[in-house]
């Protein structure tokens, strides 16, 4: 960028005040200045362009933009960027590492938990917050913890199944006797090698 | 040596999805995600009131705001001949308001700024004086007299009548009913619905000075028919205009229309030579995009004592809002209403429309629907049990007696629609035995003796997908065909393009399978792209469960057009005559000489290095595919309910699907649309809807108010098959998307009636809140859920 002219953004008046936020986000320190008005789902999608941070309404209903906040699912879109300040944030972004899937994932991909996927980071940051808790959930506690997320297109089913997948790849003795309405979904012969 | 069609991701495989790659690591690239040099934020300021004339704006305050780039107003519009645009349907819809607003969440002025935020201060800072109308919330008021006219921009516009319609036998009908043992009446109300996909609408308009070439990345379901539209509103050349569809996060019809924060987008990116993107906000969407049904409906059926029908009547009455802008193919002025009873064996029939304009959003797309067959299926549906109901039969009896038998395909139903195969009976044996009909009607006497209310209800129904063909189906002129291009490049490896549109259908997936399918090709060595108009052949988008039997047939006949070039080659590379050569799956060999062949890849280099003589090179082709005739799938949805007969609370107790799609390209994929799809037949049986006060005001206009199950409500599915082959698809596909949001509403709602059947209640309309069963129950009467008609005060 030229040093000659650098246009200042005219949303930072004098009559604004810009607050310095320092967080960390996926493990990495990042510090931003901010309108106090700033919402962190927006700091993150713009600001730090972790795009995986979805929005999709306005009234706190859908969990599209559920982030984890010091390990607890929060939706990034009805808190401000400054109250951020000094935690700890996780977004989809750091559930992957740079060679591997995390089993949320896998299970997410294996079981077609996802269509269009606009919810599905939201969801898997939920899901992740439940399995650190509770790493063998029965169906009613994987639909309850997932319950403050909308999804428009599975009709949740497979999600639950691909909680139950990451459960049992995670290692927690899963009860395969109890799938319930989730396993009815029909057989997934003819899976390709 | 044959190629194991399933290991290569052919048709049949449970084939993971390619798609899911990006978004599960959260690096889709939906509208909001893309972000161009220099960009600038744009919001739209909208009407609190449902009519109102507009007296004066005064933007001068927002204008005063640092980083307000610019404001627009209808005013300004008009002035360039834009104000107003024309809609799918023939109709006119404004961009921004210039005279009045005409429903509540009109769009009024747009604000264009550096950053989102202060574009909505922007809109704040702008003020609007209304001198507020009478608004009109229902077909009755419409209709009265004395109603104010809503839409007096139209010359010749002398009443809020949109359209009257009518198709069948009006005589032949009259006389079936004059034979009838039994006519069985219903009236009910399909209540206003939206399909709120969780990403809302939006754009980004990227102006080139340099070039004069506008792009527009837009969440579009119809790229191709949204640059006609561009250009026909804009008067910019089609070929400088670039429809860009990224990721959409769904769209379920509600990205099929041309909606004013585009067109703003796009003029402010022109006039100010910066990219423009506009982000609707989710009450923006509920509020003024897209909405499905508010259709309502009187419906009578002609009975023969033994259970035969002899005729049905129906007229419909449905609520457009302010303009009738949602895309119907032009001949069918209430979609394909006419489609219902389809599956039955019905003497005569005879429909009756009516369509009116109200101070509500522009309403009437085809929300996970194939143009009004989700309200022709649950009306169908709805007066089948109130038939089978006053006729005192069982409700699958009345259904077999009355279903369209196996051999009798092709079937013309008195509407006009040929019905090509199916198995209908074995589906509701199937459907039937799953759910233990008999089993379940012992318990629900069982239970109703000790004061408990069970209900079953079933749902039988084949609809129309895949529009076309061309002779019957265009939107705007435009023959509803589509397209599909391939090129193999020299290493065998694979480019696909289509004129369709995935919103979460899985087409990176399963367009590949088709070509593993008919070329061996293994799925994976296949890209599927779509979406951008500059590269993608013409088509006609994805709605209307359209895309598996159009664009999908025509990837199958691009694939065979490949295939007789590569045979050719082959001939060549094996120097005997094309007539001498056999093709299994991914190779070409001799005839009587298995051992002497050539792979599709070997062919493929050699389009590029050793061709015959005089061929062109290269192996790349496309294909515009016009259906014969519409695909039927088939469903039998059965749920079963327990009512609270104190709170009228009801709870789902199983839910049995059994769907027939033909065949089926990816098992798991088919199987993820048939669940989404319930889960939406289950929310607007429940709780899902948008209705009006008596001033207009839109209650549904969050997610505070709009419900969405979420997974805690959502029952569980299972789920069931039965595979006739379409017999025109070049697979044997039919379309499956929408099925189950078309036919699943019908199989609660019937459930529920079911389970209250002693109280006297033919119909209590959607969504069966609480309050309402509890008053059919309490009260005995039917429960309407039409908008209030205001009284005088
Ligand atoms: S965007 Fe945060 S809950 Fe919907
Ligand atoms: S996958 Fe589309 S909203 Fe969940």
């Amino acid at each position: 960028m030229s040093t000659l002219f650098e246009e200042v953004p005219a949303s930072f008046g004098d009559d604004v005040p810009v607050r310095r936020v320092t967080l960390t986000v996926n493990g990495e320190q990042r510090a931003a200045n901010v309108e106090p008005r700033l919402l962190l789902a927006h700091l993150l999608r713009n600001g730090f362009r972790l795009t995986g941070t979805h929005t999709g309404c306005d009234t706190t209903n859908c969990g599209a933009c559920t982030v984890l906040y010091d390990g607890v699912p929060v939706k990034s879109c009805t808190m401000f960027a400054v109250q951020a300040d000094g935690h700890d944030i996780g977004t989809v972004e750091g559930l992957a590492t740079a060679s591997e899937l995390h089993p949320i994932q896998e299970g997410f991909k294996d079981e077609h938990g996802l269509q269009c996927g606009f919810c599905t980071p939201g969801m898997m940051l939920a899901a992740k917050a439940l399995l650190d808790e509770n790493p063998n959930p029965s169906e009613d506690e994987i639909r309850w913890a997932l319950s403050g997320n909308l999804c428009r297109c599975t009709g949740y089913q497979n999600i639950v199944k691909a909680v139950m997948w990451a459960a049992d790849k995670l290692g927690g003795a899963a009860d395969d006797s109890d799938d319930g309405s989730a396993d009815g979904a029909g057989s997934d012969a003819g899976e390709e090698g | 040596m044959a190629l194991d069609e399933i290991k290569i991701g052919g048709l049949g495989a449970s084939r993971r999805r390619v798609e899911d790659n990006r978004f599960i690591r959260g690096k889709g690239n939906y509208i909001d995600d893309i972000v161009l040099p220099g960009m600038l934020h744009m919001e739209i300021l909208r009407s609190p009131l449902a009519h109102a004339r507009i007296r004066s704006i005064d933007a001068s305050a927002a204008w005063a705001i640092p980083g307000v780039r610019m404001v627009l107003t209808g005013e300004m519009l008009a002035a360039r001949n834009l104000a107003w645009m024309p809609t799918l349907s023939y109709d006119t819809q404004a961009v921004l308001a210039t005279d009045k607003v005409r429903f509540q969440g009109q769009e009024v002025a747009c604000v264009v700024a550096d950053d989102p935020y202060i574009a909505k201060d922007g809109c704040e800072a702008i003020v609007v004086d209304y001198e507020p109308l009478p608004p009109i919330v229902n077909p009755t008021q419409a209709k009265a007299p004395d109603a104010p006219l809503i839409r007096d921009d139209k010359t010749g516009q002398d009443s809020n009548v949109v359209f009257d319609w009518e198709v069948g036998d009006r005589e032949g009908t009259d006389r079936a009913f004059a034979e009838a043992d039994v006519v069985s009446t219903i009236e009910m109300h399909y209540p206003r619905s939206h399909p709120s996909p969780i990403e809302a609408c939006g754009s980004i308009a990227d102006f080139n000075r340099a070039t004069s070439k506008l792009t527009v990345y837009m969440t579009t379901q119809a790229p191709h028919i949204i640059r006609a539209a561009v250009a026909l509103v804009a008067e910019l050349p089609e070929h400088m205009i670039r429809i860009v569809s990224p990721d959409l996060g769904g769209g379920f019809g509600n990205k099929v229309p041309v909606y004013p924060g585009y067109v703003v987008s796009i003029l402010a990116s022109i006039l100010l030579e910066r990219p423009v993107k506009w982000i609707e906000d989710k009450s923006g969407n509920l509020i003024s995009t897209g909405f499905g049904r508010d259709i309502y409906l009187k419906g009578e059926m002609a009975l023969r004592n033994d259970g035969r029908i002899l005729g049905v009547r129906m007229h419909t009455d449905s609520d457009h809002g302010a303009f009738f802008s949602d895309a119907q193919p032009s001949k069918f002025k209430v979609g394909l209403m006419h489609s219902a009873f389809s599956c039955y064996d019905i003497g005569a029939a005879h429909l009756t429309a009516q369509g009116v304009y109200t101070n509500k959003a522009p309403g009437g797309v085809a929300y996970r629907c194939s143009f009004r067959v989700t309200e022709a299926m649950f009306f169908q549906e709805r007066m089948v049990q109130a038939a089978a109901s006053d006729l005192g039969m069982d409700q699958a009896e009345f259904r077999r007696i009355n279903l369209v038998r196996d051999d009798d395909f092709p079937h013309r139903t008195p509407w006009g629609f040929l019905t090509d195969s199916g198995q209908y009976g074995k589906c509701l044996d199937l459907g039937l035995e799953a759910i233990g009909y008999e089993d379940f009607l012992r318990q629900k006497e069982e239970a109703r003796r000790r004061g408990r209310l069970l209900g079953i209800g079933i749902s039988t129904m084949t609809e129309p997908l895949g529009a076309g063909n061309s002779r019957e189906y265009d939107i705007l002129g435009i023959k509803m065909f589509d397209s599909a291009e391939l090129k193999v490049h020299m290493t065998g490896k694979a480019l696909l393009r289509t004129g369709a549109k995935t919103q979460g259908q899985g087409h990176e997936t399963t367009w590949a399978q088709i070509v593993a399918h008919e070329l061996g090709i293994p799925a994976e060595d296949v890209l599927v792209e779509e979406g951008d108009t500059d590269t993608a052949p013409f088509g006609m988008g994805t709605y209307a469960s359209r895309s598996t039997p159009v664009a999908g047939a025509a990837v199958a006949m691009v694939s065979r057009k490949i295939r007789a070039k590569a045979r050719r080659i082959a001939a060549h590379l094996l120097e005997v005559s094309e007539e001498d050569i056999e093709w299994e799956l991914g190779r070409f060999s001799v005839r009587g000489a298995p051992d002497r062949g050539v792979t599709i890849q070997e062919c493929a280099i050699a389009a590029y290095s050793n061709m015959p003589d005089g061929m062109e090179p290269g192996l790349e082709n496309n294909a515009y595919y016009d259906p014969p005739n519409l695909t039927w799938p088939f469903a039998c949805y059965i749920a079963t309910v327990e009512v609270d007969p104190e709170t009228g609370v009801w709870d789902v107790l199983r839910v049995v699907a059994v769907d027939d799609c033909g065949v089926r390209i990816n098992p798991m994929i088919v199987e993820g649309q048939i669940m989404g799809g319930l889960t939406e037949a289950y929310a607007m049986a429940n709780m899902q809807f948008i209705t009006f006060d008596e001033d207009g005001n839109c209650i549904g206009s969050n997610y505070m108010d709009y419900l969405l199950p979420t997974a805690w409500e959502t029952p569980g599915f299972e789920l069931h098959e039965v595979v006739t082959p379409c017999p025109h698809h070049p697979i044997g596909a039919k379309g499956i998307g929408e099925c189950a949001t078309v036919g699943g509403p019908a199989a609660f709602v019937n459930a529920v009636i079911d389970a209250i059947g002693d109280a006297g209640v033919r119909n209590i309309d959607m969504p069966l809140l609480p309050d309402r069963v509890h008053e059919a129950i309490t009260a005995g009467h039917d429960v309407s859920g039409a908008p209030p008609v205001k009284t005088e005060p």
